[in-house]
């Protein structure tokens, strides 16, 4: 017998219980919605994790200089100035995986502005800074090569400083004094708000690297162009381990560390962070598909019942099918066919409902969904797959029947 | 010549709990090509069971069952299941036509299992169902039509793959006499027309069609002869008249 009177038989069963058939069809529909709807939720929530921890940084690394050893006092990372200005350049050009390599030192001065004045943080930068860390400027312009090269005296201010030294007033092209040197302003900061430890990122001084060195932080640090810090960016993509990696070679290299030996600096990233997250949302994701999956299960277990009671309440026509040629074989095909049916029928309406569904959680709720369209064929598999295995042992039953006894059932 | 049926000391047992039923305790029986045969008896004597062995829908216990020759008591249940398919038109007492399906596609249910084209099986059942006189009600449903309508579909429905053999289990067990003989005189017709065919029946005025009666008791043949048929066509005309005198109440 062909499948396509097969499927016409099926088509014809279903049609004529059709109260029957759609009942049954509502457990794999709610089923299915709910498995599309629970994945796609929590791929929304992961997203947005995600996107969270990205607008931190996660593809942030942050390059420190060793301890040293002071007549036994080891001091903390960072005492041993050994990181420098040329070895921000040499990740930048020799790591292929890094978009920026910025180099910065730190320090704290009074600042003074007409009237007022105020203590903030000065850091020495390039605009490598600015790109590492996605930061611009409200107003204003970035610093010039000539202003880098010839420690221009040059300042750009966050927002917390601006209002702090000038209030309502422009800040732009002011004059403020820093560490009692003169200095221009030549731009604001956008607002970045609180770091992750609760820092105001916003109270701060920006000055070229040179200017640092050269006029405020002294001279030690000038000659050998010594920095705090290395703040690098990968590459949208790139592996960050690689990334570490090569980092970390390159500056055993540059530093003549001996292999045996430890590091003389200290890498740190976020991507432990973004790992955790991104495996507690993933984690989520699943526990919500695996308690979605229970009602597409339950929705199988109700096809089972149903087809079993079909085989009984059609025995005759077992019987009878059999008796005008009908083989074992025809039989299984034809009541397995009609489970699959309508649990394909049941398992396509629940894409329709699990995308609606999806779709109208985004717009109420304002959460992002994600529909994966793996997740949309992995149900729609999955509900065939229900219907051939809960549809298979009620077809086996009707199948081995024998013709004279299915012919005499009352 | 061979014969079309040919059984050889065909006996049937069953088990039921833990006694052992006798259904048929030995048959020797020939039937040829176009013969029209009544086998008798009363409930238990084997004639269920010895018309289920004809048709293939159970296979004997011991003996021998020779259907155009070839052996086929002990085929595996697929062979059977196309030697039903081709060779064996069934009709029962309770039509066992499918609900809510047309007259049409009844009678295609045997022609599905062939493996024919749409088209073909649409064309033989319409061409069967006209045989039987249906040709206005081939989208009828079995609920629409009336009892004799239904154990016509029936008949199509047996002859429709044209078999060799058409086995009735009661035919008219299910209609009232008036219908009964319009049923026998449509087996009569294909009778004439070369068709074998046996009927299982308690009632001797049924039996009286047949051309040949076997009476069965306790799974053994005891009688075998041929019948001076009735002619059922003569039968109706005589009811018609009859139904004339009688109108009037008496």
């Amino acid at each position: 017998m062909n499948l396509l009177a097969t499927l016409r038989i099926a088509f014809n069963a279903l049609r004529l219980n059709k109260m029957r058939s759609s009942l049954t069809m509502l457990g794999i529909i709610i089923g299915v919605g709910a498995v599309i709807t629970m994945i796609a939720v929590g791929a929304g929530a992961q997203a947005r994790v995600q996107e969270q921890i990205k607008s931190l940084g996660s593809n942030l690394m942050i390059i420190l200089p060793g301890s040293t050893t002071a007549s036994g006092v080891r001091l903390g990372a960072g005492a041993n100035q050994n990181l420098t200005e040329d070895d921000a350049s040499a990740i930048a050009r020799e790591v292929p995986e890094v978009q920026a390599a910025a180099p910065s030192n730190r320090g704290t001065g009074q600042v003074i502005a007409g009237n007022n004045n105020w203590s903030t943080q000065i850091y020495g930068v390039t605009p490598d800074y600015f790109e590492v860390r996605e930061w611009s400027l409200a107003s204003g312009r970035m610093f010039e090569s000539a202003e880098l090269n010839g420690s221009a005296k040059v300042a750009l201010i966050g927002q917390t400083v601006a209002t702090q030294l000038f209030g309502d007033q422009d800040p732009l092209d002011q004059s403020i004094r820093i560490r009692k040197v003169p200095f221009t302003v030549i731009g604001v900061l956008d607002k970045k708000g609180q770091s992750m430890m609760g820092q105001d990122q916003d109270d701060v001084i920006m000055v070229p690297i040179s200017t640092a060195r050269n006029r405020l932080f002294g001279n030690t640090q000038g000659k050998l162009r010594r920095v705090g810090t290395i703040q690098v960016k990968v590459l949208e993509g790139a592996s960050m381990k690689d990334a570490e990696d090569k980092i970390r070679e390159l500056l055993r290299q540059r530093q003549r560390t001996q292999a045996g030996q430890d590091d003389a600096f200290t890498v740190r990233n976020l991507t432990e962070i973004l790992q955790t997250q991104e495996d507690s949302s993933r984690v989520m994701t699943l526990l919500l598909a695996a308690v979605a999956s229970v009602s597409l299960l339950v929705g199988g277990i109700g096809i089972m019942n149903i087809m079993l009671v079909s085989v009984t309440e059609r025995t005759r026509e077992i019987g009878l099918r059999m008796a005008v040629g009908a083989r074992s074989r025809d039989i299984l095909t034809q009541f397995l066919v009609e489970a699959v049916t309508l649990s394909l029928i049941g398992g396509f309406l629940g894409v329709l409902l699990g995308v609606g569904a999806s779709l109208l959680i985004a717009h109420l709720a304002g959460w992002a969904t994600r529909l994966s369209p793996e997740s949309i064929l992995l149900a729609f598999g999955f509900s065939a797959a229900i219907g051939i295995f809960f549809g298979f042992y009620p077809a086996r039953k009707a199948s081995r029947m024998l013709p004279i006894e299915a012919l005499r059932y009352e | 010549m061979t014969h079309l049926i040919d059984t050889r000391n065909l006996s049937k047992q069953y088990v039921m709990g833990t006694n052992r039923v006798h259904a048929l305790r030995g048959v020797s029986i020939a039937i040829d090509e176009g013969e029209f045969v009544a086998i008798m008896g009363a409930s238990g004597s084997g004639k269920s069971t010895f018309m289920n062995l004809l048709g293939c829908l159970d296979v004997p216990s011991s003996g021998d069952y020779l259907l155009a020759g070839e052996e086929v008591s002990h085929l595996p249940g697929d062979a059977l299941a196309a030697i039903r398919n081709k060779r064996v038109g069934f009709v029962f007492q309770q039509f066992n036509l499918l609900p809510r399906t047309s007259a049409r596609e009844n009678v295609e249910l045997p022609l599905l299992y062939s493996g024919l084209p749409a088209a073909e099986r649409k064309q033989r059942a319409l061409q069967r169902l006209a045989e039987v006189g249906l040709a206005e009600r081939v989208d009828h449903t079995p609920a629409e039509l009336s009892g004799g309508q239904q154990q016509r579909v029936a008949i199509a429905r047996g002859l429709v793959n044209n078999p060799s053999l058409i086995l009735a289990d009661e035919p008219t067990g299910a209609l009232d006499s008036r219908t009964s003989v319009e049923i026998m005189a449509l087996l009569q017709t294909l009778s004439r027309q070369r068709m074998t065919i046996v009927i299982v029946t308690h009632e001797r005025d049924i039996a009286a069609f047949a051309s040949r009666i076997i009476t069965f008791r306790d799974g053994l043949v005891i009688s075998d002869a041929a019948n001076v048929a009735l002619d059922a066509q003569a039968e109706l005309a005589r009811l018609d008249a009859g139904h004339h005198v009688h109108g009037v109440p008496a």
